[in-house]
Formats: structure tokens, C-alpha cells, sequence
């Protein structure tokens, strides 16, 4: 139900709405939900309309911490 | 897929499960409830329950909401749509439910009911604007992250000036049935399910935040942690949650902080509290009725309220009495102890809603958990 997939903005459409790419397909979504986005943002896209952005710097951290948490075990 | 692929590695799966491993202690279990049907879903695809140690058991939690739907409302769904002027739009997911009578969505668009499946909100909006003589209703139904885009339709279909579309709002939030769990004697009843933290929701999160949960970790002492819905976010969710109760802390955890912020999408809060408000009460299946868990239109909106326009009364309606979605939904029953199970309900022939979804506790079991069990009976 909840399904909601990263999507990158590929262009930005009139009244709200935007081109995105999702693997390769393109698709048009609307983006009144979310504020300043721009072309090569990455959005949560559920139900046509993109929830929120992504953002690049907690990603990267987060793969930190799980690298960080592999490493903890012993082996 | 950028986002996705990274957090599915296996190795570093199978090394954050040594983790877990080594830090939980041998002395006590670690019972943790995933709330979303989205980390069932990801803890049954990835296998996730065979990575981790005996003593840190998954309790799959009610949070999908296609599950949650009581009954007597897919009965008003279905009756809305057996009405000749109505176009009744939909999820997908809603299509097999089943509702009183065995009758389904399904079934009544093979008798003849316009029902189309819907993607989108917009898709809904399309068709009140292509066909003005339909009278096109929205089954609006989902939790905190479905919200905003029925919001924005309404929104839209003023705008436009549309006298022929309508919402019939199942919109349901997700803070009151956790509350709900801990603390409803009704659980008591069932046996009560000790939980030790909680898996916060992802994508519900992404838009009322983490704020909302401070509540549950201060007043019901739980931790909780709000996770991505990849397989490493779940592990390492779990983590989290493993050293939170070592600590004896019970804090407010985001593991998912690259989509989900403490304050969440207020453009998104604004316009669903501008469109809805608190109903004073609503059923869960599963959970009974749960006071301030639900949203309806406002007055000003009524035009467009299909429960007003077309003067719904829900009328309380009976599961399957073998069905144990209800004791699934809490945690207190597992998938296996259903007798239904794998013989007469499947998700070709669905008994309970828990088998629809793709989320559904049942369904995830039957799609990726069933040759589990066949090994480990074979290797006991
Ligand atoms: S985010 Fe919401 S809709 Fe999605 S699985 Fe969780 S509870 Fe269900
Ligand atoms: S297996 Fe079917 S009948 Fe049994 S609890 Fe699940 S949905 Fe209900």
C-alpha cells in the first residue's frame, strides 16, 4: 500500500508537476507536496506525488554507520 | 537503483546480524514490534528473522493499512459502487478484500459495477473531468503518507469546479493505534504481548516526522526507531533498538534520517489538517474502535464527502470467525496458528484482509516464509 520508491527529477513541468526517471522509464509526478526542487533532486515518490526529497548527505552517513555496524562483529 | 541497492548488500547484512549477535545478551530475549507492514514485507522477502539470534524475535505489527479496514466500510465501498450514476476509483490493493457475503471489489466489477483501479489521486481527478455524468468517487484509504495526495485532490477538483467528484475517507493514523496496542485492554484479553521497542514507520514518518513518537518513548517507556524499509535499515534498526534496551534508554531513534526529519513535510501537515479533521472514533479490524484514530472531511468540504452525499451508515459487519487476522494484527497470534492458512485462504481466495496486501502479515508468510517451515520441520 505504502509502497514508495526513490525516484530522480530528470525536469521540472508546469503547475507542480515533474519528469522522473526510474530505472531508465520515464514518468510525470507532482510535486506540490514538496518545495524547491530542482532538476537531479532524488524524491520519495508514492501515489504520483513525491513525498519528500532525499537527502544526499544523511545517505551517505547512514552507509557510514552501516558499514560501521558490520565491523563491530567478530570474526 | 541509487538508494536502494546500497542498502541491500547481503554480506553486510549477514555482519550487522554478528553484530547483533554478539551485543544482545544471552541472558534475556529482545522482543521488538516492526509497526509497518512495509518491514514485514522486507522481513519476510530478505529472510531477515533467519540472520538473527534466537533471542531477538520480530513481532509483525498491524501497520498497512488495507489490513486495518473494518469490514462494514468495504461493505459502503462496495454498496457505493453497485449504484448505477457511481464510478468508483480505487488502489488496487482494495480490490480483494473481502468484505460481508463473501463479496469483494473484484467480484462486483465481474457483475457489472464501474470500478477502475486506480495509481493515483490525479488518475481519480482524470476521469471526474473526462466523464461528467459519472458520478466518480475516490475510496480514499492509507495512513499519514496516502493523506496529502487525497488532500491535494480535493484541493484540485475545487479549483477545477468538479461537481461529480467525491472521497469516501478511510485515511487512518498511525500514533493512535500504537497508543492502542500498548494499551488496550481488549490485548489483555488476547494474552498480553510483551513488546520491547518498537520499528517506526518509514514513509509515514517522511511526513509527520519523528516528533510524534517522543510521546510513546516517554510515556510507555520504548524505544523506537524509525527505519528505511531496505533490508539494511531494518538490521540496522534493530541494532539500534538491541542498544537502546542495553542502555536501558528509551529514546526516539531515526535510522531513515535520509528521508525523514523530526518535524516531517509541514507543507504536506498544513493542507491535510486544512482539508480533514479527528473523527471521534473509528474501528480497526483487529483493534476495535480506536477514539481519535481516523480523519473525515471537514464541513466546508462536503460537497465532496461521499459518506454525507450519499448518507453512509457503516453497519458493524462480522469476519470470518476462523480468520485470525485480529490476533495477528496485535502480535498476539502468528500467521501459522490461522487453520485457514495455506488451505482455504490464500491470496487467490483471501479469507482476511492480512492476505491481501502484499504487506499483510499472511500474505508476506505465504509468499516468502512457507518453505521456511517446511525446512525447519523437516530439520526437527
Ligand atoms: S508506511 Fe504506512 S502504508 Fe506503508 S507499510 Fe507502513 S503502515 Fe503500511
Ligand atoms: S490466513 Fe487468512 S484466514 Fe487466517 S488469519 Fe490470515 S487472512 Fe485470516
Amino acid at each position: 500500500m505504502c509502497l514508495a520508491i526513490p525516484v530522480q527529477v530528470t525536469e521540472l513541468l508546469d503547475g507542480d508537476m515533474a519528469k522522473v526517471s526510474l530505472d531508465g522509464v520515464q514518468k510525470v509526478i507532482s510535486l506540490a507536496l514538496v518545495e524547491d526542487v530542482q532538476v537531479g533532486d532524488y524524491v520519495i515518490l508514492h501515489v504520483g506525488y513525491a513525498l519528500n526529497k532525499l537527502d544526499p548527505e544523511e545517505a551517505q552517513k547512514t552507509l557510514e554507520l552501516l558499514a560501521q555496524a558490520g565491523v563491530g562483529a567478530p570474526s | 537503483m541509487k538508494y536502494v541497492d546500497e542498502y541491500r548488500d547481503g554480506k553486510l547484512a549477514r555482519q550487522i546480524a554478528a553484530t547483533i549477535t554478539a551485543e544482545a545478551r544471552d541472558n534475556r530475549d529482545y522482543r521488538f514490534m516492526e509497526f509497518c507492514g512495509g518491514h514485514t514485507h522486507a522481513i519476510a522477502r530478505y529472510g531477515l528473522e533467519d540472520l538473527l539470534p534466537n533471542n531477538v524475535r520480530m513481532i509483525h505489527g498491524p501497520g498497512c493499512p488495507v489490513c486495518v479496514l473494518p469490514v462494514g466500510r468495504m461493505d459502503d465501498a462496495i454498496k457505493l459502487a453497485q449504484r448505477p450514476d457511481v464510478t468508483l476509483c480505487t488502489y488496487a490493493d482494495l480490490m480483494r478484500v473481502p468484505g460481508s457475503q463473501g463479496l469483494s471489489l473484484i467480484k462486483a466489477k465481474a457483475a457489472g459495477a464501474d470500478i477502475r483501479m486506480v495509481y493515483s489521486t490525479l488518475d481519480a481527478l482524470r476521469i471526474a473531468q473526462e466523464e461528467p455524468d459519472r458520478k466518480v468517487v475516490f475510496f480514499a484509504i492509507g495512513f499519514e503518507t496516502t493523506t496529502p495526495p487525497t488532500a491535494l485532490a480535493i484541493v484540485q477538483a475545487q479549483k477545477l469546479g468538479l461537481k461529480n467528484f467525491f472521497v469516501f475517507c478511510n485515511h487512518v493514523l498511525t500514533p493512535a493505534a500504537i497508543q492502542n496496542i500498548l494499551e488496550s485492554p481488549d490485548v489483555r484479553d488476547l494474552g498480553l504481548v510483551r513488546i520491547d521497542g518498537f520499528i517506526g514507520p518509514a514513509h509515514v514518518s517522511t511526513v509527520i516526522g519523528t516528533r510524534p513518537y517522543d510521546f510513546f518513548a516517554e510515556e510507555f517507556q520504548k524505544p523506537v526507531v524509525v527505519a528505511g524499509f531496505e533490508p539494511l535499515d531494518v538490521m540496522q534498526a534493530i541494532l539500534m533498538l538491541v542498544r537502546q534496551v542495553n542502555d536501558g534508554r528509551c529514546e526516539v531513534e531515526n535510522e531513515y534520517s535520509r528521508a525523514v526529519t523530526p518535524d516531517g513535510n509541514l507543507k504536506a501537515q498544513d493542507l491535510v489538517s486544512s482539508i480533514f479533521e479527528l473523527r471521534d472514533m473509528f474501528e480497526w479490524r483487529g483493534l476495535g474502535d480506536v477514539p481519535y484514530s481516523a480523519l473525515k472531511l471537514r464541513d466546508a468540504y462536503a460537497a465532496f464527502d461521499a459518506e454525507k452525499v450519499f448518507d453512509i451508515t457503516t453497519q458493524p459487519a462480522q469476519d470470518n470467525p476462523a480468520c485470525e487476522c485480529g490476533a495477528i494484527l496485535r502480535g498476539v497470534k502468528k500467521t501459522t496458528d490461522c487453520k485457514l492458512f495455506g488451505t482455504v485462504c490464500t491470496p487467490e481466495t483471501p479469507m482476511g484482509s492480512c492476505m491481501v496486501s502484499s504487506e499483510g502479515s499472511c500474505a508476506a508468510h505465504w509468499t516468502y516464509g512457507r518453505f521456511r517451515d517446511a525446512t525447519e520441520k523437516q530439520a526437527s
